[in-house]
């Protein structure tokens, strides 16, 4: 089933740069509808009024108030919201960290600092090829 | 036999102690004698109380001076109550050392506030502290502005790439997302500085509480020597490492404007 190049993808960071960036990125990689929030608690407020537009969730950990994993959490604990795809990009890189987030629900996990080529073999992985 | 063993011993004791002993039996002259003894033994103990050394009388002997310590006659005493007193007498003894130790801890403790406020805690976290801290505030403000400028540039590089030949585009657009994935080292900058600037504020915190636990010598400033001279002398006391400070932090940096305004006040 091919990707629908048209979803719409949730970035999550509290570094604006950072945003800014993945954003770029994934305008190169070809997916123009990308939606902000600078932690879990705006992204969650995103995603129930979203109507189950979103086709992704690539989010960072370290944020206040609410995390990433916490959002992850709250993500996979909602019916509504619960199958969309959600990579966390962070510059948590043990292992605690992973196996914490497979064990909440990660479709993929992405340590910071990144690059386009892997940015995009991660979302192939959870959306299919594109 | 025994009448004259006492009259040769009465004859060393006291001049009322030996009257005493003529007047009475050989067992009264035996008590006198022990009465007499129990006093050289008080004054002996007194002199080893004076010493220091009144921690070791544990002889039966010296029973008594160990109840005078504890302001009890020693004429009076009796063998029950001489147990007690020596516990008494030992009790005062460890008294005295734990005050000993207690003013030598007490000494300690005073050197070590007097060390500490020598090294200014106040100045270490005013002047060195709040500074880094701003220091490192204003790195991360710095990279964020120039990552986005960088990004500013890329933008304007994506939107002419329609303008060029696919071969060109596509040269445009790997060179645009290489400059893309180098901006992320803002985020990882951004994000070690901040733990550094985290530590910071916890050695900042730990000075407060020193301070506070220490008490008021502590809590007012150093007066600093170059605040107290009058401006003028100040002026002429700056040596040229007083002018390397590096660059100045949001308000207190002057901008072109202001600096050409200062030439220009010299003319």
């Amino acid at each position: 089933m091919a990707v629908d190049m048209n979803m719409n993808v949730l970035i999550v960071d509290d570094y604006k740069t950072m945003l800014r960036i993945i954003r770029n990125l994934l305008r190169q990689l070809g997916f123009e509808n990308v939606e902000e929030a600078t932690d879990g608690t705006q992204a969650l407020e995103i995603l129930k009024d979203s109507g189950g537009k979103f086709g992704l969730i690539i989010s960072d950990w370290n944020m206040e108030p609410m995390t990433g994993i916490e959002l992850l959490r709250h993500v996979r604990a909602d019916d509504k919201l619960k199958h969309i795809p959600f990579i966390m990009v962070t510059a948590e890189s043990k292992s605690e960290n992973v196996i914490t987030a497979k064990e909440a629900g990660v479709s993929n996990y992405i340590v910071k600092p990144f690059n386009a080529a892997t940015l995009k073999s991660k979302m192939v992985s959870v959306l299919g090829d594109f | 036999m025994a009448g004259r063993k006492s009259k040769t011993a009465t004859a060393e004791k006291p001049k009322a102690t030996r009257k005493a002993s003529t007047k009475t039996s050989a067992k009264a002259d035996v008590k006198a004698g022990a009465k007499a003894d129990v006093k050289r033994a008080n004054v002996k103990l007194k002199a080893l109380k004076a010493s220091g050394k009144a921690a070791g009388t544990g002889k039966t002997k010296k029973t008594p001076t160990a109840q005078s310590l504890a302001g009890v006659r020693p004429a009076k005493c009796k063998t029950k109550s001489s147990f007690v007193s020596i516990a008494s007498g030992r009790r005062s003894a460890e008294i005295a050392d734990v005050y000993d130790e207690l003013e030598r801890l007490a000494a300690y403790i005073d050197a070590a506030k007097r060390e500490i406020a020598a090294i200014s805690p106040h100045d270490v976290k005013d002047e060195f502290l709040l500074s880094a801290t701003d220091e490192l505030d204003a790195i991360i403000e710095a990279t964020a502005t120039a990552t986005n400028t960088i990004m500013d540039s890329c933008e304007l590089v994506e939107g002419v790439m329609g303008d060029v030949t696919d071969e060109v585009g596509a040269k445009l657009m790997d060179a645009t997302t290489s400059i893309y994935e180098a901006c992320t080292f803002q985020d990882i900058t951004g994000q070690r500085i901040g733990k550094v600037v985290t530590a910071l504020k916890n050695i900042e915190d730990r000075i407060d509480a020193l301070v506070l636990a220490l008490g008021d010598e502590l809590i007012a400033p150093k007066v600093k020597n170059k605040t107290t001279k009058p401006k003028s002398e100040a002026k002429t006391t700056l040596t040229d490492a007083d002018l390397l400070e590096g660059p100045q932090l949001g308000a207190k940096a002057k901008s072109q404007a202001e600096i050409d305004d200062l030439l220009a006040s010299f003319d």
